[in-house]
């Protein structure tokens, strides 16, 4: 199965400062599947996929170069509508983010910044969000409670929610399960395998046996570089470089 | 022999230990000084405040309700009058009021401060803030008798005097408060939820009126009411543009008078024990009651937001 590139980088380059965080990395995303990039903390993953939302815009002294495209069209680009990039790629973080609001606010609120006022309409995004997520069954009598008051795992699932409500093409998850325990991270995996099949989804993991379980390609990251791309099968099983074979293998990192 | 020297040195108290002790009766000390205090300022406050009540027999809900204030003098009905409804009137009048023009120029402020030029804003305007807090607030009333009296009889006819002229001093001196603590709160917002609107989709200002604003709304309201407290306990300044007429004030512009005003013009020129002198300090009992609810409000807000 090939699928087109929805995304495709050439030579990105990332400052922050004199920092060079990422040092001329050239990746595609195919349209639904999952790839997940790996690598040891501070490799410029994280930094990498930021870049592709254009969040690091808000990180003050980064700078990026090099050619990064959505759908073929250079999202850095003097013309590019940030906000509409950002509602065609959505993000969930590291932390479960939820704004101290109802879970049902929470939810719609990408769609309210869209200007949707229909309370039906806006009912309706909030279920489909909810059920995509896996979390509707849990919630769906505390809509108006406070998001705050779930757990972290039910809590991350809201946010997903709230990013798949925006019905983005992509979704860029920044190790979305590092600050949960395992069956909440299970539950999210079983999701994000789930949405596969209507989004595109890149995922920045330190967890290398969830990279190997949902992932349809892997990237390995090593100090600003990508050492290793390609299906997640073959990065595991047989590795082309040492320095993946030895991360992978847990020789450090 | 040896066993009992170790038990004794285990047991013995070490100077570390000692010198914890000393601090913490030292502190505790200090604590209960202030307690006290307090406890000996409000039964000062209090004894003497209820006197009028149960020593010279004047009926708490006409006190509260009655709009004549006349102590001193034997009015109509063959007593002295002691309503106190035009002061407290006045008072809330001119606190809420304050409040209420100060708020958005606080926010507005705050958020130039915090989100749109949190560098240059905040280097020039955070000293600014700092001085106005602290020009003596006879200085701020000086200012309204000169300035702002006369612009208000100019506009709106009449003496100039009254609630309006209250209204705009305790505005101007309350803004540098409510600022502040409207700057703390936003800080206060955790930097995620920026990340997180932003990465919806959300435009600056977006991020800012509805989540950064919507989660300071506890912290906010907190210095509002703190502006509301020092409004409604400021005396000098007030005292020198309301007009000083202890009658219910019809209009913005005309002569009025607020608890405060009258305690400071009053208190000085009656005798200890007289009416006169205990219809005073009821004002203050119900100065320092309002204080306390103003305190507990502020408490309250911070407690749900605390919750949230």
């Amino acid at each position: 199965m090939t699928h087109k590139n929805i995304i495709t980088s050439r030579d990105v380059h990332i400052y922050y400062g004199d920092f060079e965080a990422i040092k001329g990395v050239d990746i595609d995303f195919p349209e639904h599947e999952i790839t997940a990039l790996i690598g040891p903390s501070g490799c410029g993953k994280s930094t990498y996929l930021r870049t592709l939302d254009r969040m690091n815009d808000l990180v003050p002294g980064a700078r990026t170069t090099g050619d990064i495209r959505l759908n073929g069209e250079d999202i850095y680009a003097a013309n590019t509508d940030v906000v509409q990039l950002r509602k065609r790629v959505g993000m969930v973080f590291q932390q479960p983010n939820p704004f101290p609001f109802s879970i049902y606010d929470n939810v719609v609120y990408g769609l309210r910044l869209a200007g949707i006022r229909d309370r039906a309409m806006l009912d309706e995004a909030c279920e489909q969000s909810l059920k995509q997520a896996a979390i509707w069954d849990e919630v769906k009598d505390q809509l108006h409670d406070s998001a705050l008051g779930l757990s972290g795992g039910q809590q991350q699932r809201v946010v997903m929610a709230r990013v798949l409500a925006v019905q983005p093409e992509v979704i860029l998850l920044d190790e979305p399960t590092s600050a949960l325990d395992p069956i909440s991270s299970s539950q999210i995996e079983d999701t994000l395998l789930e949405l596969r099949e209507q989004y595109t989804i890149i995922i920045v993991t330190h967890n290398m046996q969830q990279a190997s379980r949902i992932s349809d390609r892997t990237a390995f990251f090593l100090q600003g570089n990508i050492i290793e791309v390609g299906p997640t099968k073959g990065i595991f099983m047989d590795p082309q470089h040492k320095e993946t074979e030895d991360y992978i293998s847990g020789r450090f990192g | 022999m040896q066993e009992d020297q170790i038990r004794a040195a285990m047991l013995r108290k070490s100077r570390a230990a000692k010198i914890e002790q000393r601090g913490r009766a030292i502190s505790f000390a200090c604590i209960a000084l202030i307690v006290l205090v307090v406890i000996a300022i409000f039964y000062f406050v209090a004894s003497k405040g209820l006197a009028t009540f149960y020593h010279n027999g004047v009926n708490v809900w006409e006190f509260l309700s009655k709009k004549s204030w006349s102590p001193s003098t034997i009015g109509p009905h063959g007593k002295p009058e002691v309503g106190a409804l035009p002061m407290i009137v006045g008072s809330f009048s001119v606190t809420f009021l304050a409040a209420v023009v100060a708020t958005p120029f606080a926010i507005g402020a705050a958020l130039f401060m915090t989100e749109i030029a949190s560098n240059w804003g905040a280097k020039i305007l955070q000293p600014v803030i700092d001085l106005l807090v602290g020009i003596p607030s006879v200085v701020y009333g000086f200012i309204g008798l000169s300035v702002v009296v006369p612009a208000i009889r100019n506009v709106f006819g009449g003496t100039g005097f009254g609630i309006l002229a209250g209204t705009f001093v305790l505005f101007v001196m309350i803004l540098p408060t409510v600022t502040s603590m409207t700057v703390d709160a936003i800080h206060a917002v955790p930097s995620y939820y920026r990340s997180a609107s932003a990465a919806l989709g959300a435009t600056r200002w977006q991020t800012t009126s509805r989540v950064v604003l919507r989660a300071a709304v506890p912290g906010i309201l907190t210095g509002i009411v703190f502006g509301m407290a020092r409004a409604f306990g400021e005396a000098l300044a007030v005292q020198m543009v309301i007009g000083n007429a202890a009658m219910l004030p019809k209009n913005l512009i005309s002569p009025a008078s607020t608890l405060t005003s009258v305690l400071t013009s009053g208190i000085g020129n009656t005798v200890m024990g007289s009416l006169e002198n205990n219809a005073l300090w009821s004002l203050a009992l119900v100065l320092l009651l309002m204080s306390l609810v103003f305190n507990l409000v502020i408490r309250w807000i911070g407690g749900r937001g605390a919750l949230k």
